[in-house]
């Protein structure tokens, strides 16, 4: 809410593409490494040399965590509309029209049911790149019947969160998402089936006020940006510079706010586990 | 009460100190009966002018008198409208927050369980309650005075008046998300009625934690918005000049919250705004806190918890 509009420093997709010489070299975000592309691609956009995460697309979320990276998609057909016809020099409208070309995506979310390693779940992972991941009515409304289906169909819940918060173009009907989506989850804890809370960079604000800490089992991604008031605002507010590794995944872990951190390269194999613990069959 | 006057106020709080003044003659002097005429007739041109301004307010002047320093404050509805009012403080955690005040009372003679945004007046007091700006623990109190009125069967009545949740180290450190989100879960199970009024600012999940009710109300010139219009402005604007204009966008004054239906209906205030007259303010208040009891008196908790459900559901606007 409130705050992260402000987009923590995010690169659109993942390191720093660079031609040199003859093929596609990217470059590491924080060690500076560079290597050629394949080798980020092939490591999930995780850097070889330093374990840097970068910025990785749902598809390429789907295949590392999904059986055959198969997702049944739930709900694509739901699109935003403009309740208030808002406008700050570019209108809303035109946003999302430039967020669904920029990204092949209809909304800041995909939703659906898979497995992993044969596990059946049901499974939301967030898109950053549209919008910042901000939470508005098709957001809130995809997450809700996530939580409805899960329940009805007693699923697990793995949701990948990686969003700025609520999308202020929706002014007070995204703070509603909020209220909806937790009352969608408590069904959910009411039926006894779990919730795994997945937290990647950056997840603040009205996403991280709402479901995010709600989880069963809540795992952060190394190195992630998690917190309610982005670093800006809080800035502006004390007046002063925050300390390094602030509202980083490690300060969540030391103050008692996250389970585990866990690398994306070890997620699917530590969800399986997890899954059959918490799983009654 | 005169100390902070907004300037669109100007001439309604000046005709009004002209009406206390005559009426102070008036009970002081014998020549009471010459002032009658005069005194109606101002009470009348006060009426007339404080219709006309508060008839054509902008969203930003709205916000202003949302957080006009002499609005009343939730430990003034609860001082009119409650009897035996007992605060329960802290949050068996780590601290008691000030910025949240809470307890049980009675309303119309029945326990209720009460939780509201405090903020101060004047310097002092508004130090203490951090401007209405709730901490971890402040949420963690709510959740737990919810969990609370959920176990004996007591409704419970809120009152929303914060420009947000703190943005601050130890906020986040103590988990301001966790304790916001857990708050929100709170209101969703408890199954009992959950009434909640918007009286002054309804600032962002800070104010929702104290707001999944199964009726929510907002007072005439309460507003309710997901970012503050400075904090907008300066988002998407990048820069705080237009907050009028972020004001006018966000929609958040209590005729586009109803229209939105995010709230289910407005309370007027009493000429002038509520802080010209607290008690008919509490009155007005307590009214439409009865009628929503009312209506919600004959549901099962099941049904309550239903409700609610339903309520925030169909908030959202999406095409398929």
């Amino acid at each position: 809410m409130s705050s992260q509009w402000a987009s923590p420093k995010v690169t659109a997709d993942a390191s720093k593409k660079k031609s040199v010489g003859k093929g596609v070299f990217r470059k590491c975000d924080k060690c500076g490494a560079t290597m050629p592309a394949e080798v980020f691609e092939a490591n999930f956009e995780v850097c070889p040399e330093c374990d840097q995460h970068h910025k990785l697309s749902a598809k390429r979320w789907r295949e590392l965590l999904l059986d055959e990276g198969k997702l049944e998609r739930w709900d694509e057909a739901l699109v935003p509309c403009d309740p208030l016809e808002f406008t700050d020099g570019k209108r809303y409208t035109d946003r999302v029209a430039a967020a669904q070309k920029a990204t092949g995506a209809s909304e800041a979310i995909e939703t659906g049911c898979g497995a992993i390693n044969g596990e059946p779940v049901a499974y939301g992972a967030f898109l950053f790149a549209f919008m910042g991941g901000s939470m508005g009515s098709v957001v809130g409304e995809k997450i809700a019947r996530l939580f409805e289906r899960a329940t009805e169909k007693r699923l697990p819940v793995v949701l990948l969160q990686s969003s700025g918060g609520a999308r202020m173009q929706e002014g007070i009907l995204s703070l509603m998402q909020m209220a909806k989506t937790v009352a969608a989850l408590e069904k959910l804890r009411a039926a006894g089936i779990p919730f795994f809370s997945i937290m990647l960079h950056p997840t603040t604000g009205g996403v991280a006020a709402s479901i995010a800490f709600l989880g069963d089992i809540n795992i952060a991604e190394p190195g992630a940006l998690i917190g309610f008031a982005g670093p800006r605002v809080i800035e502006t507010t004390l007046r002063q510079k925050l300390p390094e590794g602030f509202q980083r995944s490690e300060f969540l872990m030391t103050h008692g706010m996250v389970d585990q951190i866990v690398s994306r390269l070890e997620l699917r194999e530590r969800l399986t586990v997890l899954l059959r613990h918490l799983s009654r069959r | 009460m005169a100390a902070h006057v907004l300037p669109f106020e100007k001439p309604i709080v000046e005709l009004m100190a002209r009406i206390r003044e005559m009426r102070e003659i008036t009970r002081l002097t014998s020549q009471g009966r010459s002032f009658d005429t005069e005194l109606k007739r101002l009470e009348e041109k006060m009426a007339r002018l404080a219709r006309e301004i508060f008839s054509d307010l902008t969203a930003w002047q709205k916000v202003q008198l949302s957080r006009h320093p002499n609005r009343p404050h939730t430990l003034d509805y609860i001082e009119t409208l409650f009897t035996d009012f007992q605060e329960l403080h802290g949050d068996r955690r780590f601290g008691d927050d000030a910025a949240i005040v809470g307890g049980l009372a009675r309303f119309d003679g029945a326990s209720i369980v009460v939780v509201g945004h405090q903020k101060g007046r004047g310097t002092k007091a508004n130090v203490k309650r951090n401007f209405g700006m709730a901490h971890p623990e402040g949420y963690r109190k709510a959740e737990r005075l919810y969990a609370m009125a959920d176990k004996f069967g007591l409704p419970i009545i809120t009152f929303i008046d914060t420009s947000g949740a703190y943005p601050g180290i130890g906020a986040e450190e103590r988990g301001q998300s966790e304790a916001i989100g857990s708050c929100l879960a709170a209101m969703a199970r408890a199954r009992v009625p959950i009434v909640a009024t918007i009286i002054g600012e309804g600032g962002s999940g800070g104010a929702l934690a104290l707001a999944l009710a199964n009726c929510v109300n907002v007072l005439e010139f309460g507003t309710y918005s997901v970012i503050s219009p400075e904090g907008c402005a300066s988002i998407l604007w990048k820069e705080n000049g237009v907050a009028a204009d972020a004001a006018q966008h966000l929609k958040m004054t209590a005729p586009d919250l109803l229209r939105l239906k995010v709230v289910d209906s407005v309370i007027d205030e009493p000429v002038g705004g509520a802080h010209h007259d607290r008690k008919a303010a509490a009155d007005l208040v307590g009214a439409a806190i009865r009628k929503a009891m009312a209506k919600l008196a004959g549901l099962s908790g099941e049904a309550l918890v239903e409700q609610r459900y339903k309520r925030f559901r169909a908030l959202g606007v999406v095409k398929e």
